[in-house]
């Protein structure tokens, strides 16, 4: 009888051991998961950006300039999702978010380009894609500072640096003028 | 007051609310239990524990009834008919933007055919959730309002209220069975039972005392969870939109909208977002109301 008490202690740790290391592979799962959410976010607005600049030229085609910034932001965006870190990543976006706010203030000006149907209708999309990026930002932030928080605390870490479970990355996006973008109005 | 609210007050709020709904859940189970052991003791004094499996199985096969089917019910009564893909872009577009910040799949929408504005959500789970507004809500609250009630709904289906709710009314609908078998057999066996043995008079006093009182404590019950949970809606919601008053300028258009929802029922009533019936009674300090004084949750949603 004896023997069984250390087994049934080693057993209870072992339960409780494996319940940690759950509770840390699920916390980061989610981090992962809230990460596709903004990758389809950011993805849609690239796929926008070419026909919003071409609805927009048809009416303000020497704005040359404010065109260019926005193919260059958008090519940047779409290089440092293929090869750079989250951070380069974080950064081309928000410049794509502050060239993005520029296109729009040169539409403001033209008033027929204002009652063009299909400029409408991407606008709309392109504000709804913008808030998306925002939502899905935010739960994967949340995610990061649950996991993050789990890697900091007893006893979790623990077994994080046991197993190598290592932080991850808020996404930030700094830029103020990206902050408000989502606020714009046509109408 | 437009201000973002700061985390930690919601945080603090949220989890306050989630403790108060736990323990008013536990004596539910408790009132059932008691309710069938009095029921076993009236009939054969000793044999009340041989009851209760009986009451709580009868309050399960209830419960998981409500479970799977409980949500189809409850849209099928208030005449909810599911949008097609493309209809009501915009409000589809607030459902989709909100329902990411929460990490869900976004919720199937349904659309009442009804001028007062309101709306509920429905289900078990995330996965099997529905949400059901009013056209008048379409029509007569702006953007910013919208996505506060949507927010209020969606924290409703992640919290799992939506899935207490359904049960709840189940259990109140199971209470109010029980009791309405305990008097009709006192009536035919208990009473005769009673003038055999004299000790079991008094139990059997009791017994009926309880068998009154129980759906009405119940039915408290019920309210009572359904009020902290509309509550634990405005801060959870509040926390997703950042905008605190988007969801208290909602409340004010609608309670300042003196329109009664038609489709809603008694039954359905505590599911809304804001009370449908505009008819409950202010008697007893509010006891049997299905929702909290609007002035008191957008006094709550200003304090944030």
């Amino acid at each position: 009888m004896e023997i069984l008490i250390p087994l049934i202690v080693i057993a209870l740790i072992a339960v409780f051991v494996v319940g940690l290391y759950n509770r840390l592979v699920t916390l980061r799962q989610r981090v992962r998961e809230a990460w596709s959410d903004i990758d389809v976010q950011l993805k849609r607005r690239w796929d926008l950006i070419p026909n919003l600049i071409e609805t927009v030229k048809g009416y303000a085609a020497h704005e040359r300039q404010t065109f260019d910034s926005v193919t260059q932001a958008r090519a940047a965006a779409i290089t440092a999702a293929q090869s750079g870190s989250p951070e380069q990543r974080a950064q081309a976006e928000t410049a794509l978010g502050a060239a993005l706010v520029n296109l729009r203030a040169v539409a403001e000006a033209y008033p027929q380009l204002q009652a063009v149907q299909e400029f409408k209708d991407l606008s709309e999309n392109l504000r709804d894609t913008e808030d998306k990026i925002a939502f899905a930002r935010r739960f994967y932030n949340g995610n990061v500072r649950d996991y993050n928080t789990a890697l900091q605390t007893v006893p979790t870490n623990i077994l994080a640096g046991m197993f190598g479970f290592t932080a991850e990355q808020y996404f930030e996006m700094t830029d103020t003028a990206q902050r408000e973008a989502p606020k714009v109005s046509f109408s | 007051m437009a201000s973002p609210p700061s985390r930690l007050n919601i945080y603090d709020a949220v989890a306050a609310n989630r403790w108060r709904t736990v323990a008013l859940i536990t004596v539910f189970t408790g009132i059932i239990t008691a309710l069938g052991y009095v029921v076993g003791e009236v009939f054969t004094p000793g044999g009340g524990l041989a009851v209760v499996p009986a009451a709580l199985g009868l309050s399960g096969v209830s419960a998981t009834a409500s479970y799977f089917a409980g949500d189809k019910l409850v849209l099928a009564q208030s005449q909810a008919r599911e949008l097609a893909p493309g209809e009501e872009s915009q409000l589809r577009n607030i459902v989709e933007t909100l329902s990411i910040g929460l990490g869900i799949d976004p919720p199937r929408i349904y659309l009442i055919d009804d001028t007062a504005p309101n709306a509920f959500a429905t289900g078990r789970d995330p996965k099997h959730a529905s949400i059901a507004v009013t056209r008048g809500l379409l029509d007569k609250l702006d953007r910013t309002e919208t996505e506060g009630v949507i927010a209020h709904e969606l924290s409703h289906v992640v919290n799992r209220d939506i899935r207490v709710m359904l049960l709840v009314t189940v259990l109140v609908g199971t209470v109010a069975l029980l009791s309405d078998w305990m008097l009709r057999s006192f009536a035919w066996g208990g009473g005769r039972r009673g003038r055999d043995r004299g000790g079991s008079g008094i139990i059997l006093i009791v017994a009926i005392g309880l068998a009154i009182l129980t759906p009405i404590i119940a039915t408290l019950i019920q309210l009572a969870v359904s009020r902290q949970r509309e509550y634990l809606a405005d801060a959870s919601g509040a926390l997703l939109t950042r905008f605190p008053a988007g969801l208290a300028s909602a409340l004010r258009k609608i309670a300042a909208d003196k329109e009664a929802l038609e489709v809603a029922n008694k039954a359905t009533a505590s599911l809304y977002f804001a009370n449908p019936l505009k008819d409950a009674p202010r008697a007893l300090d509010g006891l049997f109301d299905t929702h909290p004084p609007i002035a008191e949750r957008i006094r709550r949603l200003e304090a944030m």
